[in-house]
């Protein structure tokens, strides 16, 4: 006869682990003085153009940067950035939906982060599950391209309530898919109040200054 | 859907916690789960079923408490549930707030461990 089972308190959190070594690269990034951002989006939001974009202009300045870019499969994304000439490190999740602090962790394994000011971590174009998992990074961007609606932040809130910074993209086809720049503000505002919004277009060039100097500005 | 892969984790870490605790069958699993945790509860609930197979946990019992959003207000001097995640406002005074103090949670709070009979000689 079984008796009445008995209550044992754990009080962990499930996703220490991640968060641990989060928190160990998080501290490895600062005292090697590179700035560390992700980019989360949905698939197709523009974060490979906005990337070679950031990646090539940045070089132009004289920065150090380089990149790591998550996806499902292919290693499509990192040769288009190679020619940008920043080393660039492809990683192929394979079936995972998102990246995780350890696949970041082995992805720098061979890389002398010092030699850096500036890394960037795109994330797979995913707007769920990313949300969940802290990669060490110390400013998350989230992207939203004016052809997905103004509402998108109201149906994803999670991932934009954990992000720093909304970057808007294709601002060039705003017109052409009547975007409303104020709803959307306001939508952005309503999950995450107080985040900063950078409005742009890589194709023409527009906004691409106030981004571009925000980045710099992140530079110790 | 990461459900699967948290599902997993939770799992694990309920596991080794009733290995340390003399072993035995796990009969449930009380977890706290926020909305802004990135987790689905009823994809969460799914997964969970199906990667206990075969483990300490087989046929246990996933009890989810769900965890309101919090937010301070700088206005009202304190913590305010809010209603929905899509607007982070005091029901109060209705400022917007990026204040989270609770809803992030995805922690597991307890389990139920089933004595082992002892043996009877």
């Amino acid at each position: 006869m079984s008796s009445k089972p008995r209550m044992v308190e754990v009080r962990q959190n499930v996703l220490k682990q991640n968060d641990l070594l989060a928190r160990a690269l998080r501290e490895r990034f600062e005292a090697a003085g590179v700035i560390v951002i992700s980019m989360v989006s949905t698939p197709g939001a523009g974060k490979t153009a906005l990337l070679e974009y950031t990646l090539r202009e940045l070089r132009s300045r004289g920065l150090h940067v380089a990149a790591l870019v998550g996806d499902l499969a292919t290693e499509n994304d990192a040769r288009r950035l190679a020619q940008s000439e920043a080393p660039v490190k492809q990683i192929v999740t394979g079936t995972i939906c998102h990246l995780d602090a350890d696949m970041v962790q082995k992805a720098l394994d061979d890389w002398t982060l010092a030699d850096l000011d500036m890394l960037f971590i795109e994330n797979v174009g995913n707007l769920v599950c990313p949300s969940s998992y802290d990669l060490g990074e110390q400013l998350r961007l989230v992207l939203m391209s004016v052809t997905e609606g103004e509402d998108k932040p109201l149906k994803y809130p999670t991932i934009f309530n954990t992000a720093d910074v909304c970057v808007i993209t294709k601002m060039d086809l705003a017109e052409a898919v009547e975007f409303d720049l104020n709803a959307a503000r306001q939508s952005i505002q309503s999950v995450r109040p107080g985040m900063q919004t950078i409005e742009l277009s890589v194709k023409t060039g527009a906004g691409v200054d106030r981004y571009l100097d925000f980045l710099h500005s992140r530079k110790p | 859907m990461h459900e699967l892969s948290i599902a997993l984790s939770m799992i694990e870490m309920a596991s080794d916690e009733a290995c340390r605790r003399g072993g035995g069958r796990v009969a449930a699993l009380h977890l706290k789960l926020g909305p802004l945790s990135g987790v689905v509860r009823e994809a969460l609930e799914f997964s969970y079923e199906i990667a206990c197979q075969g483990t300490a946990l087989e046929g246990s019992q996933l009890i989810v408490e769900d965890v309101p959003v919090m937010i301070h207000c700088s206005s009202c001097r304190q913590d305010e549930i809010v209603e929905s995640i899509q607007s982070l406002r005091c029901p109060r005074c209705g400022e917007l707030s990026n204040e989270v103090t609770q809803g992030r949670d995805l922690e597991v709070v307890a389990l139920e461990l089933e004595e082992i009979p002892e043996l009877v000689t």
